[in-house]
């Protein structure tokens, strides 16, 4: 992490500010900040990994804090801005593998049609504890993928839109990583929970 | 249960009350609509066999029968969120819209915060503020479990409260210099949660008492100088002193242009009206507007509220 806390950056390369807020750039040619990614690759990245539609983020402004770690905040405000939180933290980026968080694959994940893998209910059971397991069925990519079942509740009578969960009608639990035959939990200590 | 003794004066129920304040509360969660239908969470509910009764007044408010939130899939999802029943009114009583920019000046842990976000459907702008930093990053965690990507977590003392981080007093486009609405949940002597903790009222004293009117005014006052005319505040406490209550709203009547407005919480709830005496003060007859929360009445904690609006 760099940074001197003030947003006031004298030296002529403008660097990362691990300590306020400060907008992504719409896109890699409006880039100041080295390495800090763009709006638009955000956007991709999403599209590209999970087939979730660019439209999804309209209504969000994306922001950096720390080093590469991605927010997504339903409003706009100035930048920097020197605040505790901004929105929701949606993925680390600034790393070879970016990685989503729980909390982002569970609100923007329902959209997702691309690297879902749906576990049935003593597998969900065991990824919202923390455990991995062994998955050899599955045969999408490697990497971060988005853990997904079939939950109780008929999404079809549902009255608020965004809450159907229309797209293959499972619901997200959470962020795995997909390596040799093996789904790990990503989830983090604090949203663990034994459901068995 | 000394201190209660206090308010033998102003119930003529008064054993009833008593009683109430010896049996402990049930587990109660809010359906978090941003996430999940109330239909669905109670479908989910239901197919996992965890059995609960809805209250009379809020749909979206449930009673469990047996063991806490924590152990659901609806829960785990983040379509449910553990929160005494009598403290989903305050936001109601705030009815943020869609699209306004809200401060909750006393913010952690972040229950009401994530309600207010959820009855302005996740958009606009909410600040949540809390003094204290510990607390705050339980309002993160609860906020960003539930989904909610509308707020924003500051951390300052709200008594002088400053927009700069917003860009208030710059020419930038996004800059923002009032709020359309405020509450203020403040911190108090916690009397109305003696059914939750039994040991609530151990530390009691007038003195403590007398030293927290002080934050409470002056958070009030803030919260009503930074919304702007028209703009609505509500002031709430989980506690039963008037001295922190309808003293608070009379005080702040006269030192700042703002008047307490009628409210009624949703039908089948019920509630008692702010008292204009008290130990030989007198208050401003407006501060009857105000709704105390006796826990006998709706068998909830206890509770204070009262709708503001800022004028010009
Ligand atoms: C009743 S609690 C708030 C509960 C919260 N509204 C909720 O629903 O989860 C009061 C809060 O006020 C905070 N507080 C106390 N003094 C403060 C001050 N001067 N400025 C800002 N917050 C303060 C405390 O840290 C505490 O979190």
């Amino acid at each position: 992490m760099s940074g001197d806390g003030t947003g006031e950056n004298a030296s002529s390369t403008p660097e990362n500010d691990g300590q306020q807020f400060d907008r992504l750039p719409a896109t890699a040619d409006e880039r100041v900040v080295p390495g800090r990614p763009s709006r638009q690759e955000v956007v991709s990245w999403w599209a590209e990994r999970y087939e979730i539609s660019p439209e999804t983020w309209d209504g969000h402004t994306f922001w950096e804090k720390g080093n590469g770690k991605l927010w997504a905040f339903a409003a706009d405000t100035v930048s920097p801005t020197d605040v505790e939180g901004l929105g929701m933290r949606i993925l680390r980026a600034r790393q070879e593998h970016w990685k989503p968080s729980t909390n982002a694959v569970q609100r923007f994940g329902r959209e997702a049609t691309k690297n879902v893998v749906v576990l049935d209910v003593d597998e969900a059971t065991r990824f919202a504890k923390g455990e991995d397991q062994e998955l050899p069925r599955w045969d999408g990519d490697w990497g971060y993928v988005i853990a997904a079942h079939e939950i109780a509740g008929d999404s079809e009578a549902s009255e608020t839109p965004r809450a159907t969960g229309e797209a293959g009608d499972v619901e997200p639990i959470g962020v795995g990583l997909y390596l040799h035959g093996e789904l790990r939990s990503t989830v983090p200590k604090g949203r663990r929970e034994d459901l068995s | 249960m000394q201190p209660l003794e206090r308010y033998a004066s102003l119930l003529s129920d008064f054993d009833a009350f008593r009683a109430a304040c010896d049996r402990p509360l049930p587990s109660v969660v809010r359906v978090n609509t941003l996430k999940a239908s109330v239909e669905r969470a109670r479908e989910a509910l239901d197919a996992e066999g965890v059995a609960y009764e809805v209250t009379d007044w809020h749909p979206g408010v449930l009673r469990l029968d047996e063991r806490g939130p924590g152990t659901s899939w609806p829960y785990f999802h983040g379509w449910l969120h553990g929160q005494e029943e009598v403290s989903a009114l305050p936001a109601l009583a705030l009815d943020p819209q869609p699209g306004e920019v809200v401060w909750d000046a006393c913010a952690a842990p972040g229950s009401k915060t994530s309600q207010i976000a959820d009855l302005m459907d996740d958009t606009g702008l909410l600040v949540g503020n809390d003094n204290n930093l510990g607390r705050l990053s339980a309002l993160r965690h609860n906020a960003e479990r539930l989904g909610v990507t509308n707020l924003a977590v500051t951390n300052q003392d709200a008594r002088n409260f400053s927009l700069k981080p917003f860009g208030d007093r710059t020419e930038q486009p996004e800059r923002i210099e009032a709020f359309d609405r405020a509450l203020v949940d403040a911190p108090c002597s916690c009397e109305g949660t003696i059914r939750k903790n039994p040991d609530a009222l151990d530390r009691w004293s007038l003195e403590h008492i007398k030293g927290i009117v002080g934050i409470q005014k002056g958070i009030l006052r803030r919260a009503i100088q930074a919304t702007r005319p028209g703009g609505t505040v509500v002031y709430s406490t989980c506690t039963f002193a008037p001295e922190e209550n309808e003293a608070v709203l009379d005080h702040v009547l006269r030192e700042e242009d703002c008047e307490i407005r009628p409210w009624e919480p949703p039908e089948g709830f019920e509630t008692d009206p702010g008292v204009t005496e008290w130990k030989g003060e007198e208050y401003d007859p407006s501060v009857q507007l105000a709704h105390r929360v006796y826990p006998h009445r709706n068998d909830t904690g206890g509770f204070f509220c009262a709708r503001l609006e800022v004028m010009t």
